[in-house]
C-alpha cells in the first residue's frame, strides 16, 4: 500500500472547477442520481412498513415487542442459566440462544481439529491412511446434513434403557437418556476458577508474543511453558483455593424412572454436535488440503534439505504459510456450522430457532419471531467474521 | 426423505407470512381498516375449491388412504363446507400442517380454513388473529406409556422423560400440571410428530402426551395397541374446532352454522341414508327449515338453502361422522354425545 500512495500519479489531485447547475456537469447528475435512488429505497421501506401495520391490524394480529416480558409456559429441557416455565419469553429465548452458541462454538473447535487431521491423514504417504481419509471426506459430503442428524439421533436412541446402562467407568453411564458423568455441585469457586482459566489463557498468548518477539531480535530459543502451565492450572486453582476450596462430588444414580445429578450430554445435543462436527470437518479437510498443497513444493524440499524432521516441516514451515490460504474459506464454514446448527429442531434440541418459532406459534407474531431469528443469526455470524478477519490481518504475510 | 422440507417448515412458513403481510399489496388492504367481510368466500368461490389445513396424519381426523384420498373427522368437516358451497364433496385441497405452522399457514391466507385438532384458548381468539368457528370436538389431555413400565397413574411419571410436541397448548398444560403437581420431568420436543412419536417408542421418552383423541389415534396406529397404556387422568380442557381468520365473519357464520346443522340432524334423526326422503315427506317445522323447504336460512349465509340437505347426503349427520372416523380408533362418544345424553355437551343453537 504504501509504495502505491508513494507513487506521484496517484498524489495529484484534480484540477477544482465550480459545480454549473447544469446537466452536463457530471458532478450534478451524479448527486441527483444518488439523491433519487435513496428516496426511492425511503419510498419503498416506508411503504413496506406501513403497508405492513395496516394488514396487520385489519387481521386483528398483535403486534410489537411487548410479548417478550409475558409468561413463556414453556418447557426447556437444556438451559445453561437458570429457567423455568414461570420465566418470560425474552429469558427463553435467550436460553435458546445460549444453547445455539453451546453447539456452534464447541462445534466450530472440535471441526477444525477432526478437519484439520483428516485433512492432513489424506495427504499422508501411507496409501491406507489416505484412502480412509478420502472416503470419509466424500461420504460425508455427499449425504444431506438433516439425514446425518436423524442417524445419529436414531443411533443414540438405539442405547439401552437407564435400567441397563452401560456403565464403563464408575460414576459414568450411558443409556438412551444420554452420557452422565460425574461432575461437582457447582459453586461460586467454580466460577471464579473458570473466568480465572479464561484470563490464564488470555495471558498465555501475550506472554508468547512477547516471548516470540524477543526471539526474533535475539535468536535465543526461550521455554514458554512453564509459564503457560502456571497460569492455566495454577492460577484457577489457586482462585479456587482461596474461594475456600469447596468439593463436593455429584455422582449421577438411577432413582425411578432416570438418572439424577451428574453432568448430562443429552441425545439431542450430542447427535446435533456429532452431526455438525463430522459434516464439517469433511469440507474443513479439503480447506485444509488445498492449504497445504499451496505451499510450493520447494519449501518442503529446502527444510528437508536443512535436515528438519517431517513434523517440524509441517509445524514450523507448511502450516504458517498454509494458513494464508486456509482462513479466508474457514470463515464460511463456521459461518455454515452456525447456520446449519438451525437444524436441531429437526432432533429435538432447543436451539434459538425452536423457541422463537414455539414463541411465535403461541404469540403470533411471525414478523418479530423471524426478526428475532435474524438479529440472533447476523449478531452471531458478523462477530465470527470480525474475529476470522482480525486473525487473517494477524497471520497475513508482513512484506518488507 | 420427506422430511426435508418439512422440518423447516415453520421457519419458512413464518418467513413467507411476514412477507405477505409486508408485501401484500394496497389493493389487497382498502383505505378503510375495515377487512371485507367476505373476502374469503369470495376468494374460495372464485378459485373454485376450499383450501383445508388439516393434520399431517392422525388417525380418525385426518389421514389419507392407502388410496391417498383424505379421510377422518376434520376432513369430513372440509368436505362438509365444501358441498355447501359447491355441491361437491371433492372440491377441496388438503394442506397438511403442522402444530407449529398451523396458524402461520392460516394467517398467510395459504389456507382458507384450519380443521385440525386445534384447542380454542382466548390468545388464539384474540392475538392470533382467528376465530373458532365451534368445538367439533370436546377433548382433554392426557399421557400414554408403555405397559412394560408399570405406571398405572400419572402423578407417577415424577422424574420421568415426556415426549411432547411443540407449539401445543400440550407443551404448555405440561408445565402447568407439573408446576401445581410438584412434579419433576424432562421434557423432549421434537418438531414432527413421526420423529416425536419415533422417541418415545425407542425409548427416549417415560411417557407421550397429547390430546387424548390424539393418544387414541396414536396407539390404535401402533402394530400392538396393547404394549400401550393411555393413563386414567385427564389434566385439561382442549375444546378443539375448526378455526378460520378473523374478521371473516361471513365465513365464520357458514362454518359455525354447517356444524350446528350437522348437530341438529342427529337430533331429528336425519341421517344420509334417510335425508333424501326427509326432504320429501318430513312434517316437523325445524327439520324442514333444516333441510331447506321452508325459509331463507341459507340464502342468509349466502349459500343454497338446500345447503343442509346436501352436506348430510354427503357425510352424513354428526354422530354418523363420529362413528364413522372416531370409533374404530377405540373413542367414545363422552362428552361429545348430544346434550340429550347424561353427560353430553354437543348443543346445537335453534336452526331458524
Ligand atoms: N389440541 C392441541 C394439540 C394439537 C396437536 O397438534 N396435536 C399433535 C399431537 S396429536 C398433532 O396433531 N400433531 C401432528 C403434526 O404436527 O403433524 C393444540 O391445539 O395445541
Amino acid at each position: 500500500m504504501s509504495d502505491a500512495t508513494a507513487d506521484p500519479r496517484y498524489r495529484r489531485t484534480p484540477p477544482k472547477r465550480p459545480i454549473r447547475f447544469s446537466w452536463s456537469d457530471e458532478r450534478v447528475r451524479a448527486i441527483v442520481w444518488q439523491l433519487l435512488v435513496v428516496g426511492i429505497i425511503v419510498a419503498v421501506v416506508w411503504w413496506l412498513v406501513r403497508n405492513t401495520q395496516h394488514n396487520l391490524e385489519v387481521r386483528r394480529i398483535a403486534t410489537g415487542f411487548g410479548f417478550l416480558n409475558r409468561e413463556a409456559g414453556l418447557p426447556i429441557a437444556e438451559h445453561i442459566i437458570d429457567y423455568s416455565p414461570t420465566n418470560t419469553y425474552l429469558r427463553a429465548l435467550i436460553v435458546g440462544v445460549l444453547n445455539t452458541l453451546k453447539v456452534a462454538v464447541i462445534g466450530i473447535v472440535l471441526a477444525t481439529i477432526l478437519g484439520t487431521l483428516i485433512g492432513i491423514a489424506r495427504l499422508s504417504k501411507n496409501w491406507l491412511v489416505s484412502k480412509i481419509a478420502g472416503v470419509y471426506v466424500e461420504v460425508i459430503r455427499d449425504l444431506p446434513l438433516l439425514l446425518q442428524l436423524l442417524f445419529w439421533y436414531t443411533v443414540l436412541q438405539g442405547l439401552p434403557n437407564p435400567r441397563n446402562a452401560m456403565n464403563p467407568v464408575a460414576g459414568v453411564f450411558l443409556s438412551n437418556r444420554g452420557l452422565l458423568l460425574p461432575w461437582v455441585e457447582w459453586q461460586a469457586a467454580h466460577t471464579g476458577a473458570l473466568l480465572a482459566m479464561i484470563v490464564g489463557v488470555v495471558l498465555t498468548w501475550m506472554y508468547s508474543d512477547v516471548m516470540r518477539a524477543r526471539r526474533m531480535q535475539d535468536g535465543q530459543p526461550r521455554r514458554v511453558w512453564p509459564i503457560a502451565v502456571l497460569l492455566i492450572l495454577g492460577l484457577p486453582v489457586a482462585v479456587w483455593a482461596l474461594m475456600g476450596a469447596p468439593f463436593t462430588p455429584d455422582v449421577p444414580a438411577l432413582r425411578g424412572f432416570n438418572f439424577r445429578g451428574g453432568f448430562v450430554v443429552s441425545p439431542e445435543y450430542f447427535a446435533l454436535l456429532v452431526g455438525l462436527v463430522t459434516y464439517t470437518s469433511g469440507f474443513i479437510a479439503e480447506i485444509v488440503r488445498a492449504g497445504i498443497l499451496s505451499v510450493g513444493h520447494g519449501q518442503w524440499e529446502a527444510a528437508q534439505a536443512l535436515g528438519l524432521k517431517p513434523g517440524t516441516v509441517l509445524k514450523q514451515i507448511v502450516l504458517p504459510q498454509a494458513l494464508r490460504v486456509i482462513v479466508p474459506p474457514m470463515t464460511s464454514q463456521y459461518l455454515n456450522l452456525t447456520k446449519n446448527s438451525s437444524l436441531a429442531v429437526a432432533i429435538g434440541y432447543q436451539d434459538i430457532v425452536s423457541i422463537a418459532n414455539t414463541t411465535l406459534n403461541q404469540t403470533g407474531q411471525a414478523i418479530e419471531g423471524i426478526a428475532i431469528i435474524m438479529a440472533v443469526y447476523l449478531s452471531i455470524s458478523l462477530s465470527i467474521s470480525l474475529f476470522m478477519n482480525w486473525y487473517n490481518a494477524k497471520i497475513a504475510l508482513v512484506e518488507r | 426423505m420427506v422430511s426435508f422440507r418439512k422440518s423447516r417448515g415453520s421457519v419458512i412458513r413464518a418467513a413467507v407470512l411476514s412477507a405477505l403481510v409486508i408485501g401484500s399489496t394496497f389493493a389487497a388492504a382498502p383505505a378503510s381498516a375495515q377487512p371485507q367481510a367476505t373476502a374469503t368466500l369470495d376468494a374460495i368461490r372464485a378459485r373454485g375449491s376450499l383450501v383445508c389445513g388439516v393434520n399431517t396424519g392422525l388417525a380418525g381426523f385426518a389421514q389419507p388412504d392407502s388410496q391417498g384420498v383424505w379421510r377422518g373427522f376434520d376432513v369430513d368437516y372440509c368436505r362438509a363446507v365444501a358441498v355447501a358451497l359447491f355441491n361437491d364433496p371433492n372440491r377441496v385441497r388438503y394442506v397438511p400442517t403442522t402444530a407449529q405452522n398451523r396458524f402461520t399457514a392460516l394467517q398467510s391466507g395459504e389456507v382458507d380454513m384450519l380443521a385440525r385438532n386445534t384447542t380454542w384458548t382466548l390468545s388464539r381468539d384474540t392475538s392470533l388473529g382467528l376465530d373458532f368457528a365451534a368445538t367439533s370436538f370436546y377433548d382433554g389431555q392426557g399421557f400414554m406409556v408403555k405397559r412394560s413400565a408399570n405406571v398405572e397413574h400419572a402423578p407417577q411419571l415424577d422424574g420421568a422423560t415426556i415426549c411432547v410436541q411443540p407449539g401445543t397448548t400440550t407443551e404448555q398444560n405440561l408445565a402447568d400440571w407439573a408446576r401445581a403437581n410438584n412434579i419433576r420431568f424432562t421434557p423432549v420436543v421434537i418438531e414432527r410428530i413421526e420423529d416425536n412419536i419415533s422417541a418415545y417408542l425407542a425409548g427416549r421418552c417415560d411417557a407421550y402426551t397429547t390430546d387424548v383423541s390424539g393418544l387414541a389415534a396414536t396407539r390404535a396406529a401402533q402394530a400392538s395397541p396393547n404394549d400401550h397404556v393411555i393413563l386414567p387422568e385427564v389434566i385439561s380442557k382442549e375444546p378443539l374446532g375448526p378455526a378460520v381468520r378473523h374478521g371473516d365473519q361471513r365465513f365464520t357464520d357458514l362454518v359455525r352454522w354447517i356444524h350446528f346443522g350437522l348437530v341438529t340432524a342427529e337430533e331429528l334423526g336425519i341421517t344420509s341414508g334417510n335425508a333424501a326422503q326427509a326432504a320429501a315427506n318430513d312434517q316437523r317445522p325445524d327439520a324442514r327449515r333444516l333441510l331447506g323447504r321452508t325459509g331463507e336460512l341459507g340464502a342468509m349465509l349466502s349459500v343454497d338453502n338446500a345447503f343442509m340437505l346436501n352436506v348430510i347426503r354427503a357425510v352424513g349427520n354428526y354422530g354418523e361422522i363420529f362413528n364413522r372416523n372416531l370409533t374404530p380408533i377405540g373413542l367414545q362418544r363422552g362428552p361429545n354425545a348430544l346434550w340429550t345424553t347424561p353427560g353430553g355437551l354437543q348443543y346445537a343453537p335453534p336452526f331458524r
